[in-house]
């Protein structure tokens, strides 16, 4: 297996999408887009796609930049780092994914950055794919959709949608779900926009008798579970990675708080209370940096084996970022909880960011029984 | 140049070949539990023939400090022969021919610090397993406080006169020499006055009272010196101070930096104590009796525990790429810290899991409350977490001090 440490060329790209979103899209600009209402910044996606971020695992032949998930992780953390909304994880990373053997034209609309992508899986407040109930009921080669969706990340922005129906089976089971690929404006879909405290786009989808046929499937009819699964993986490692980045860049403005604010007299990072709290708080971002580069190594390397690596991931990755913009709020004190400072947009996309894909106790379990628990 | 073949492929049949001709069988064979550990020096009982040979074979061809240099007693090996070496030993179950604070500790400060003849003098003496040697660092007085060693050797023309006590010295009732700070400058700034020296144990005046921890066992002793004369010169070239006269504190903060990664180590999920033998925690948890992993709070830890120990064997692989690359410097208190505070949180998890049969001495679990009661002193050994802690405030992220 390759190593953990990042590679030269890993470094490089790291080191030029850090320089990129720095000029583009600092974290002002997410202030921008909520105070405009905007989900997120359609230019700044356009350029992103020129530089092959929204192909990164799109193959080369369907005009993809084909970099890998170890990459889609590095470009993920970058985001993070300073709150970049854009569909990279929802079109990039989990349809990309989905859509790795159809038909190159879906990939390449996906890779030049034109097609945007949602996955709608969710229908209650927690995650679980086999929980899944709104159905899609069969007549020969056609399907009829109807039920709701919830939690949709990009679902309002979105020209496609992924969507997870029961072809067979009941809720609770992960056998006769079917995955869907439909245009977002087929008749009897409506969307709606939720107001989610981190300003992303967020939507519920409501599927009214929506007509499909076998063209619409993705995989195998009742096979969705197997069809979703690596989507999902690749889009909880993304995640991991950009909630990672998210907690390095809440860590590095506390700690240069804590170099320059003074209480008493002194410099409050003189205090030992506050050092220690730091010091661990960097402790656990170095452990989870860990886990998110393997997730995108063993994603690489054997896909097929990639459950245990995700969920670790995903699991730390929740943990590390609710510690570091608690803290960081915590060490910022009084200003952290105002609007005008930046700590809360990190807070906000924390929290949504733990739910999305799967929360802590999720992927937990899903640790434990691949461990033999 | 190595007397091993350089082609990766030729060299791993060699060690093998060389394991499964010396390594005699009955080490081999043996269940993981009963095994002992060699750690050779004069006054070591070998627990049995095949013991001693294999040390002695393995020591014939360098094998036992696979890394260092040929001149100096070891083999020479690159790291990836390293590597492949390390296999070849796993494959034939081959334990480890020798253990000891010389292959840890000294070594590596002599080949960093230490004068050529030196090397030459004491390196050999360790990879053939002759001299056995213990780290005279923490006295009563100076625990995290390392610094403030007060064990004073003064300057008597052609020898040290050593007076003072150090404390927690592992096994120094079975060491044959001591690598210890001594202050040899009461005049200096505490850092700068510090030398490090090696101290013959049978030298007159010195002597060891092995101390009882609360796991019941006495791995740890007080080591007291009493007006021990310890020669400027061992022979020709052969200093009894390595570097520099007081600037030994340079060769331990080299060391300790080293022990912490070491001792960080043991966090990963690979390094998960006896009582599991070898079985993963879910397959230990599962073969409780008792419907233990029912328990939604047992349950919960477990899994966290697990989580965080999965993620910490990644960060030691990530870590040891990095230290190979160019070193993690200071950082490795992270390792220290964390690696420690993990396995402490596990052996609580393990306690908690078994219940009243683990509470019992030498229950059903075997050494498993030796082992729990073991792991408290992880985080404070070689540095304390809150020491760890205050290095990476300092020294990584750079917070000012007072």
């Amino acid at each position: 297996m390759t190593t953990l440490m990042l590679t030269e060329d890993e470094t490089m790209l790291r080191d030029s999408a850090r320089g990129f979103l720095d000029d583009a899209a600092p974290v002002k600009n997410l202030r921008e887009n909520r105070d405009a209402g905007r989900p997120f910044d359609t230019g700044l996606w356009k350029e992103m796609a020129q530089m092959g971020w929204a192909g990164v695992l799109v193959s080369e032949e369907a005009g993809g930049s084909d970099m890998g998930h170890r990459a889609a992780g590095i470009l993920a953390g970058e985001m993070g780092q300073t709150l970049v909304a854009s569909p990279f994880i929802s079109s990039a990373v989990i349809a990309a994914t989905a859509l790795r053997n159809a038909a190159s034209d879906r990939l390449s609309g996906i890779a030049d950055g034109s097609t945007l992508y949602a996955l709608a899986i969710d229908e209650g407040a927690k995650f679980g794919p086999a929980r899944t109930a709104m159905t899609a009921s069969r007549s020969g080669n056609a399907f009829k959709l109807s039920g709701r969706k919830v939690f949709v990340a990009d679902g309002s922005s979105a020209d496609r949608v992924l969507v997870l129906a029961r072809t067979g089976g009941s809720a609770g089971e992960a056998e006769g779900l079917t995955l869907f690929d439909l245009d977002a404006g087929r008749a009897g879909i409506s969307r709606d926009r939720k107001d989610m405290v981190d300003s992303r786009d967020f939507a519920q989808i409501d599927f009214d008798g929506v007509d499909a046929t076998g063209d619409d499937v993705v995989g195998e009819v009742d096979g969705g579970m197997a069809a979703v699964a690596r989507a999902l993986n690749a889009g909880q490692a993304a995640l991991s990675a950009e909630l990672t980045g998210l907690s390095a860049g809440a860590f590095a403005m506390t700690a240069g708080y804590l170099k320059e604010r003074k209480q008493f007299g002194v410099i409050i990072g003189t205090f030992q209370a506050l050092q220690h709290r730091a010091a661990h708080m960097w402790s656990e971002i170095e452990v989870t940096a860990s886990a998110i580069a393997n997730a995108g190594r063993v994603l690489d390397e054997t896909p097929d084996e990639s459950d245990l690596a995700v969920s670790v991931a995903k699991a730390r990755a929740t943990k590390t970022a609710k510690l570091a913009v608690s803290e960081g709020v915590q060490m910022h004190g009084g200003i952290g909880m105002t609007d005008e400072f930046d700590m809360g947009f990190f807070m906000k996309r924390a929290r949504v960011g733990a739910e999305w894909l799967g929360d802590y106790g999720y992927h937990a379990a899903r640790v434990a029984r691949a461990r033999g628990f | 140049m190595s007397r091993f073949n350089e082609n990766p492929d030729i060299f791993r049949t060699e060690v093998s070949n060389f394991i499964s001709e010396n390594c005699p069988a009955f080490l081999r064979e043996m269940p993981a539990d009963q095994r002992e550990i060699c750690w050779g020096g004069k006054r070591f009982e070998f627990s049995s023939d095949a013991q001693r040979d294999w040390m002695n074979a393995a020591a014939s061809v360098g094998l036992t400090a696979p890394r260092w240099p040929e001149a100096y007693g070891g083999a020479g090996l690159s790291r990836e022969q390293e590597k492949i070496f390390r296999e070849e030993m796993a494959k034939a179950k081959a334990p480890s021919p020798l253990e000891s604070f010389g292959l840890w500790m000294l070594g590596p400060a002599l080949l960093a610090f230490g004068t050529e003849d030196q090397k030459k003098h004491f390196l050999p003496q360790i990879t053939r397993g002759e001299i056995r040697w213990c780290q005279g660092y923490s006295e009563p007085g100076a625990g995290s406080d390392l610094a403030g060693v007060q064990t004073k050797a003064e300057d008597k023309g052609d020898h040290w006169l050593v007076n003072g006590s150090k404390i927690w010295t592992s096994y120094a009732n079975h060491a044959d020499w001591i690598f210890a700070l001594v202050r040899t400058d009461r005049e200096a700034p505490k850092h700068k006055g510090i030398s490090f020296m090696l101290i013959d144990m049978t030298s007159e005046g010195v002597s060891t009272k092995p101390i009882k921890l609360i796991s019941g066992r006495s791995p740890f002793c007080e080591t007291f010196f009493e007006n021990v004369k310890v020669p400027k010169s061992y022979g020709e070239g052969l200093s009894s101070v390595v570097g520099e006269v007081n600037r030994g504190w340079d060769v331990a903060k080299h060391l300790l930096t080293h022990e912490r990664t070491m001792i960080g180590g043991g966090g990963g999920s690979g390094s998960i104590g006896g009582v599991l033998g070898g079985r993963s925690l879910g397959q230990f948890l599962g073969s409780l009796d008792e419907a233990v992993m029912d328990d939604p709070v047992i349950r919960t830890e477990a899994m966290e525990l697990e989580v965080d120990s999965l993620a910490m064997g990644m960060t030691i692989e990530r870590y040891r790429d990095m230290a190979k690359a160019g070193g993690v410097g200071n950082a490795s208190a992270m390792l220290k810290y964390y690696g420690t505070e993990l396995n402490k949180r596990r052996y609580e998890m393990l306690m908690s899991a078994t219940g009243a049969f683990g509470a019992e001495w030498d229950g059903p679990y075997g050494t498993l409350s030796p082992e729990w009661l073991r792991t408290k002193a992880n985080s404070i050994e070689g540095g304390t977490s809150e020491v760890m802690l205050d290095i990476i405030s300092k020294r990584v992220l750079e917070l000012p001090s007072k």
